[in-house]
């Protein structure tokens, strides 16, 4: 009992315990704790919020002072239309991670605990492995003489082109993603109390209904969570629609990418940053809120894979 | 009963397909590394290591590994020296403006990766930082902080900070209560963040591309101008390089945790 008792019971003092060591001993912690976090917050500081608060200032004096770059994102056709073909590409590959994951997620709550550690670790390849290497190991399988052209060609479809256009893109991009909507969906399922649709079930509801209207609102918070986390991720993707993408479809990243390098037009890309960044907080704030409630912590690892794309 | 049987097959089915997706992709890479030809044709005609002996003695290959090694060793260093006392600070105090410390901690994984490279780009243009270590350093640190932050802010969460006072109680320095009693109990959390750190600079691509000079690239760079430039096969051995350190990293990283969340 003595270890949960008020601190003020614990003796703090001192080998010599002289005048009023408890507070002394206080203070020096303190000061000591403002020590420990400073090189952190230094390196942070000057390595990330001035960079990112030095682009905000590009994009408001770059060309010319005023919000110049910011209208030429909705007036320009060209950046209206990468910006929409981003948003577009986005939720195609949302709907398709939610496709898969749900009911992958849900197979894991009915499977055995041997099988359910199996699933998760296949789940959890795309997270332990380069993200380089896997993005190389597509461009070779959607290659017009590559391993899924083959076994198109085997099925009877014929071919395909895949290497360069959406559909790749779509592949490629929804594997990467589809961790981050599983885990999540995973989670709040588990919490998912069975009895609740077993007793549907016995007041005489189908099946069906018993999912539709008992089980699928349960786990909704899951489903927002992952839906709301490749959203973001893929708006700011940059690397996989790169090398399997073509330069004619070209993605947001891309376009800020070009940008910069070819067209060394810093308030474009600056304003083109700026707009996604706040796109991103707007979406992961709207996340924190949705699972808030529920606890989710798969969130808050999930996002910890985000940063490499 | 039959109906749910049926449903359940087509479940497991559904499941083995969206793992083999998940999973055979990242595997084709080995086999491609171990061909004998000068293309990416799989399944390959014909195996020889002729694709590694080139990854290890071409120069512009080589280099960019052990650019890209040294650069891990160090960032790992100073990430988990810097994340480790940070998070040390920061557990269970609560003082004003904490929020935004822990935000600022957290945020370079929130903001996407292409917006921290055009900010880093911008600035260490204007500082003389471009394709130099020190940028790397820098960038890679950013980047790699977080994560150990989280890491040892978990394993804090489950240390008793009574052990400290009474440490400090029995007339214990700060210093040898840390080195003593708090570090021994946080050590698997600090270990997981470090492995993290280094698969994250090892693994950096976008930021990376944008920092780079001609005459210092890390390997995720040379891969990425090699499968926009070339058609050169001895990336397949750089993959799978590159594959097998990240991967036994992060599956140490991740036994690890579990390990002290189990203990």
């Amino acid at each position: 009992m003595a270890v949960t008792s008020p601190s003020s019971t614990i003796p703090r003092a001192s080998r010599r315990g002289t005048s009023p060591p408890a507070h002394r001993g206080r203070h020096r912690m303190r000061r000591l704790g403002l020590l420990l976090v400073a090189p952190a917050l230094v390196v942070l500081v000057v390595f990330f919020v001035v960079p990112a608060l030095r682009l905000l200032w590009l994009s408001v004096t770059t060309p010319q002072s005023g919000f110049g770059n910011y209208t030429a994102i909705v007036t320009d056709d060209v950046a209206l239309t990468i910006v929409l073909r981003t948003l577009g590409m986005a939720v195609i590959v949302t709907i398709v991670c939610l496709l898969c994951a749900y009911p992958y997620a849900y197979l894991m709550t009915i499977a055995s605990s041997r099988w359910r550690a199996v699933l998760l670790a296949v789940v959890l390849v795309p997270f332990w492995t380069s993200l380089m290497a896997r993005t190389f190991a597509w461009v070779v399988l959607l290659q017009d003489n590559g391993v899924v052209n083959s076994l198109l060609r085997a099925i009877g479809i014929g071919q395909v082109r895949l290497l360069g256009t959406t559909a790749g893109v779509t592949l490629a991009m929804a594997q990467v993603m589809l961790p981050f909507v599983v885990l999540p969906v995973y989670t709040t399922m588990r919490g998912i109390d069975r009895r609740l649709v077993d007793a549907a079930l016995s007041l005489g509801a189908r099946p069906v209904t018993a999912f539709l209207r008992v089980y699928l609102p349960l786990s909704l918070p899951g489903v927002a969570a992952g839906a709301t986390l490749v959203m973001v991720l893929s708006l700011g993707f940059y690397v996989t629609p790169s090398l399997v993408g073509s330069p004619q479809q070209s993605m947001l990243a891309q376009f800020i990418s070009v940008q910069v390098n070819q067209l060394v037009n810093f308030g474009g890309a600056g304003a083109l940053a700026v707009a996604l960044l706040v796109l991103t907080l707007v979406l992961v704030g709207g996340v924190q809120f949705a699972t808030r409630t529920k606890g989710t912590r798969a969130t808050g690892t999930s996002i910890a894979g985000g940063a490499a794309l | 009963m039959r109906r749910s049987g049926g449903l359940r097959a087509v479940l497991i089915a559904f499941g083995i397909l969206t793992g083999a997706w998940l999973v055979v992709p990242t595997l084709i890479v080995i086999p491609i590394s171990f061909s004998g030809e000068d293309s990416f044709a799989f399944p390959p005609r014909s195996w020889s290591l002729q694709h590694y002996v080139t990854f290890f003695t071409e120069s512009s290959w080589l280099t960019s590994l052990l650019v890209s090694l040294q650069l891990a060793l160090i960032v790992t260093a100073v990430a988990t020296v810097l994340g480790t006392m940070a998070a040390f600070a920061l557990a269970g105090r609560k003082f004003r403006g904490k929020g935004a410390v822990d935000g600022l901690l957290m945020a370079p994984l929130i903001v996407p990766g292409i917006v921290v490279a055009v900010a880093m780009y911008a600035a260490f243009l204007g500082w003389g930082l471009i394709g130099t270590p020190a940028g790397f350093i820098a960038a890679h640190t950013v980047l790699a902080l977080p994560f150990v932050t989280v890491n040892v802010t978990a394993a804090l969460a489950g240390f008793e900070r009574v052990l400290e006072r009474a440490s400090a109680s029995l007339g214990a320095a700060p210093w040898t209560t840390f080195r003593s009693v708090t570090f021994p109990l946080i050590r698997p959390g600090v270990l997981a963040g470090a492995l993290f750190a280094f698969v994250t600079s090892f693994d950096e691509v976008v930021v990376s591309l944008f920092i780079q000079s001609p005459t210092l690239q890390t390997l995720p760079v040379r891969m990425f101008t090699s499968v926009t430039n070339e058609v050169d096969p001895t990336i397949a051995a750089a993959s799978t390089v590159v594959l097998v350190v990240s991967t036994a990293l992060l599956g140490l990283a991740t036994l690890t945790r579990r390990n002290r969340r189990a203990a």
